[in-house]
């Protein structure tokens, strides 16, 4: 048992499975020699080489293009892309191909691969370094994607990507690499992918959150619970496809009130399909409309202006407490 | 300071060994057994008269849209004769030819033309991609598999094809730079077939040849008469050698020519003369090597009767292919079905069951909707 931070966890999850599995490998922009632009793959080189940890020419669309060649071999290569915001020039190879494979070929083939990406705001940086866009590879049949919001969760979430059979797209928030240490343990742990965890249990208002904004849904349950006598019942998604939808509509159908929490622009963003999906298993026990907070569907307003599209606490408030007074 | 060249002047060879009379360069050509020779003029012959038959089951609905290779045949079956059966061989959407040689049967070419992704799936073994359709980006896959072949210590070769146009994609540069710099087994097979569908080569790039565009990633790159099938032959094997000996990647370009439409959807009289068309009929591949067997006395009396009767009995098995399973959609979306999937697959069944769906009509036996590039069809 360790105390790491994210960063060190996912490490260690990529330290323990290459130890374990020799089919998994490493590639990306930066991985080997340098460890990464944010260490997450630090030393690995040292210990596998370059042949497992490679130093990839500067293309996206080649990294996940020959990240699913490697996978259709019988690989498991695990593909960083070095910031979200430059995955568009591979999402052909993500969507046309990487989720596809298995159908296309009828189960014949598969592409067992994980890609990494670093997203989200509120590290002030430039544009195309703060965005989140999950809901992108969410809407893809054939492709999983996945968000951990801590350093626990992210270790036993990678190693299970890693296994998974299927692409599993994984975002890692660059404000969460270094937020918090968490005790880890050292042997190996996995969580399974399409499962929701109730973080805190409540009776009158579900808080539905992912990622760097389960801390603020954590923030506003205690807030609540001091100054308005509330109890909210916070849900960390981890998956968010596939997702979890018995866990979202067990909760309302206890609390009747749902507010979802998201740091990708509003419109079409994945608290559409959440709020969706409790209406479908839970409309008869909703007390309130479903509310949103997202980020405002606007491109990346650049990070001095970041502050008033990211949610923060008070605005997760606001939301909750119109909830709870409707 | 001085200039200095970095560089000694780039060298793209051509290489010629039949030319459009059957005559032969003998000090160039390869040394091919006479069965393999009739097994190769056999295979050229089935990817033509499937072809033509594809055309008619076409215009009469019984499959979709699909991608002709008449022209071409040469080009392919030349690259991939050269492949061991443990190769791979990762095709894009105009390899007819080159799929019946590595295994795949007629029946399923069929069904994936008929809408069937059944007829995508490589029989267990065979290490085969199925069709890719945005054009380049099977490359990368290539690189990829060549790279884990390598990987795991295996004597392996991945043979990647792709068109004229997919040489002006990024996918294309990414992978031949990749392929470079990893040095993986992978030869690249351009089919240079003169059109885009409507874009001319020229138009496409303002290099001299597409052989050259090799050099710059720093491997060899060589020019053939692509309707010659001797040369295609005797490139391929030297570069399958190569990357079997552990001694990199090439890229060759086979110039051919296109003599049918790029789909079933395509009306290229819009874009081309029949005289250039005429022009390259004079140098159809299929005659050129039928003479070169004749004069070795290898033609056999009955190999076109032979092969179309494949084709018919093909066809007949094809046709006795029931409606596709619509809940069979949902098997292989993932490898184990999640519960959002069950929840669909059990709302579609109950539909089909008790719901209008019941009564639909079946739509299975109408052609498959557009492919890049489609219009509707005049006739």
């Amino acid at each position: 048992m360790a105390r790491l931070n994210v960063v060190k966890a996912l490490n260690l999850a990529l330290l323990q499975e290459m130890e374990r599995d020799e089919d998994v490998l490493v590639m990306g922009e930066d991985v080997g020699v340098d460890g990464g632009v944010f260490r997450v793959t630090e030393d690995l080189h040292r210990t596998f080489g370059s042949k497992r940890v490679i130093d990839s020419p500067l293309a996206e669309a080649a990294i996940i293009g020959t990240g699913v060649g490697m996978a259709l071999y019988g690989l498991r290569p695990v593909c960083e892309i070095q910031f979200s915001g430059f995955a568009f020039q591979c999402f052909h190879q993500i969507e046309n191909h990487a989720a596809r494979y298995r159908m296309r070929s009828q189960g014949r083939f598969s592409v067992p691969m994980v890609i990494r990406m670093p997203y989200g705001g509120g590290v002030r940086a430039l544009e195309h370094h703060s965005e989140s866009e999950e809901q992108f590879y969410a809407h893809i049949p054939g492709l999983k994607m996945v968000v951990p919001s801590g350093p626990r969760n992210a270790r036993a979430l990678l190693v299970s990507a890693i296994r998974d059979p299927d692409p599993v797209v994984f975002f890692e928030h660059k404000a969460l690499y270094h937020a918090a240490k968490e005790e880890v343990p050292d042997e190996i742990e996995t969580l399974p992918l399409g499962r929701a965890q109730v973080v805190r249990e409540g009776r009158d208002v579900t808080l539905v959150a992912y990622g760097a904004m389960l801390r603020v849904a954590r923030e506003a349950a205690e807030t609540l619970a001091q100054e308005d006598g509330a109890e909210a019942e916070v849900i960390d998604l981890l998956t968010i496809s596939p997702l979890d939808r018995a866990t979202l509509v067990a909760s309302v159908q206890k609390t009747g009130r749902a507010v979802v929490v998201h740091e990708a622009v509003r419109s079409f963003g994945p608290g559409a399909e959440i709020a969706a999906s409790i209406m479908d298993g839970a409309f008869l026990s909703l007390e309130a409309p479903i509310a949103r907070v997202a980020s405002w569907d606007v491109p990346f307003p650049g990070f001095a202006r970041e502050k008033a599209s990211v949610p923060d606490l008070p605005r997760v408030l606001a939301a909750a407490r119109e909830t709870l007074a409707f | 300071m001085p200039r200095t060249v970095l560089e000694p002047r780039f060298q793209v060879e051509y290489l010629s060994i039949l030319d459009s009379d059957g005559n032969l360069d003998a000090s160039l050509e390869p040394d091919i057994p006479g069965e393999d020779l009739k097994r190769l003029y056999r295979a050229m012959l089935l990817g033509r008269r499937l072809d033509e038959r594809m055309i008619r089951l076409q215009r009469q609905g019984r499959i979709g849209t699909f991608a002709p290779i008449k022209g071409q045949e040469a080009s392919q079956l030349g690259a991939a004769f050269t492949l061991r059966p443990s190769d791979w061989m990762v095709p894009s959407f105009r390899e007819t030819a080159a799929m019946l040689w590595r295994g795949w049967s007629i029946e399923k070419l069929l069904l994936f033309f008929a809408g069937y992704l059944e007829g995508g799936q490589p029989a267990p073994g065979q290490n085969d991609l199925p069709v890719t359709i945005p054009v380049a980006t099977q490359l990368p896959h290539a690189v990829g598999l060549a790279y884990a072949a390598q990987y795991r210590g295996d004597d392996t070769v991945v043979m990647a094809f792709c068109g004229d146009g997919a040489t002006s994609e990024g996918d294309f540069h990414e992978a031949l730079n990749f392929a470079g710099v990893w040095h993986v087994p992978t030869v690249f097979v351009v089919q240079n077939n003169q059109w885009a569908i409507s874009v001319p080569l020229k138009k496409q790039t303002h290099s001299r040849t597409i052989a050259q565009k090799a050099l710059a990633y720093g491997l060899p790159g060589l020019q053939v008469d692509g309707n010659d099938v001797l040369a295609v032959y005797a490139a391929s094997r030297e570069a399958v050698e190569r990357a079997r000996a552990g001694d990199g990647p090439t890229l060759i370009e086979c110039v051919t020519y296109r003599l049918g439409v790029h789909t079933t959807a395509d009306d290229p009289t819009k874009y081309r003369t029949a005289e250039e068309v005429e022009a390259w009929e004079r140098k159809d591949p299929l005659t050129r090597f039928g003479a070169y067997l004749q004069k070795k006395n290898l033609l056999d009396d009955g190999l076109a009767a032979s092969v179309d009767a494949e084709i018919a009995e093909a066809v007949q098995r094809f046709e006795t292919v029931g409606p596709a399973d619509a809940l069979r959609m949902f098997d292989h979306a993932y490898g184990q079905r999640p519960a959002h999937l069950d929840a669909q697959r059990e709302q579609l069944a109950a539909w089909l069951r008790d719901g209008a769906g019941a009564a639909a009509p079946d739509t299975t036996a109408h052609p498959s909707p557009p492919m890049r590039g489609q219009r509707s069809t005049r006739r």
